[in-house]
């Protein structure tokens, strides 16, 4: 195998595993920031806007972190430097 | 893969490119700004009024009551440039439902322009507010020692603000054309709706962002506090 096999299959490799552990942790963060604003909605449903506008402004905070990964992920697969540089090498051979 | 609609390019005359996200960006402005002409040519204080202006009074009133809550105590001198940038990434994710039209934020280099923007007009405030000495010492709080963090969480944030919008905007195009290459009829509209939404929540986000930044560096510090806790509630 050349290198642009190996740089195809390690790219192809890590972008699941970023997606696969990038998310894991904000979808469990997102969840427990959901359960502690029901319980605070059932508590007192008169704050429901406040709690309702900063449950939002966290989980945008929260889920940030997932996109980055999405982001790297899809430089990896779609835009790769690495893939660039091999091309580059061989057409200057 | 399309990654963004910098790659459709209209029109090309030697190093000048005319790509989609020039266009539309250049379309939004132009329909913000005659849009508002139009309808503030005619302004009327009676009891009788367009609807229009209902409408533009309407998105007025609730920014401002958005910055108050913030932490924003005269959100006039404030409104000229957080306003813009949300009715600007608003617009840009509602003309999502007209077909043709590529969002402008889905492309980095316009995220980044908006981040930028924000970065300036941070410490531009701070100053106006506080004053040059003032603002700077600001960095040295509580210590000196938080110097170097302070300065790295200026240029870190400024990334995120991009990086975020960029990633939500791009993803939700992504997800339909994957969707319209598996199951053509009918998801991809459920997933449009949910990327309306989305697209909402971002503008919302980017907005309230700049506004929580603008407050901390003009607020003092009492200000400061409590709109923080407000956050953390």
């Amino acid at each position: 195998m050349d290198s642009m096999t190996y740089i195809a299959i390690i790219s192809i490799i890590i972008a699941g595993v970023t997606t696969a552990f990038g998310t894991m942790g904000p979808a469990l963060a997102e969840g427990r920031a959901v359960a502690a604003a029901m319980a605070s909605l059932a508590q007192q449903p008169d704050a429901s806007s406040t709690i309702t506008r900063t449950l939002f402004v966290g989980l945008a905070m929260i889920e940030s972190t997932a996109i980055y990964c999405f982001v790297v992920s899809m430089i990896v697969l779609f835009a790769n430097p690495f893939w660039n540089f091999a091309i580059n090498q061989i057409a200057g051979k | 893969m399309r990654l963004s609609p910098d790659e459709i390019i209209f029109w090309q005359m030697g190093f000048i490119k005319l790509n989609a996200t020039i266009v539309f960006t250049w379309l939004l402005m132009l329909l913000l700004v005659v849009g508002s002409l139009f309808i503030t040519r005619r302004l009327s204080k009676d009891l009788t009024r367009s609807r229009w202006q209902n409408l533009l009074e309407i998105i007025i009133t609730t920014i401002e009551q958005q910055l108050k809550e913030v932490g924003l105590h005269c959100p006039r001198d404030y409104i000229g440039f957080l306003g813009t940038l949300f009715l600007f990434i608003a617009l840009a994710s509602l003309g999502t439902i007209i077909p043709g039209f590529e969002p402008p934020t889905g492309s980095l280099s316009t995220t980044v322009a908006l981040a930028l923007s924000v970065f300036i007009a941070v410490p531009l405030y701070g100053i106006v507010q506080l004053g040059i000495v003032a603002y700077l010492k600001s960095y040295m709080q509580p210590t000196f020692i938080m110097l170097p963090f302070n300065l790295i969480g200026e240029i870190s944030r400024t990334i995120a603000l991009a990086v975020r919008l960029f990633g939500n905007m791009m993803s939700g195009a992504l997800i339909i054309a994957i969707l319209l290459a598996i199951t053509p009829l009918l998801f991809p509209i459920v997933m449009t709706l949910l990327g309306l939404l989305t697209g909402m929540v971002q503008a919302y986000i980017f907005f309230i962002l700049a506004a929580v930044y603008i407050a901390a560096a003009t607020g003092s510090n009492k200000r400061q506090s409590k709109q923080s806790s407000n956050l953390k509630q």
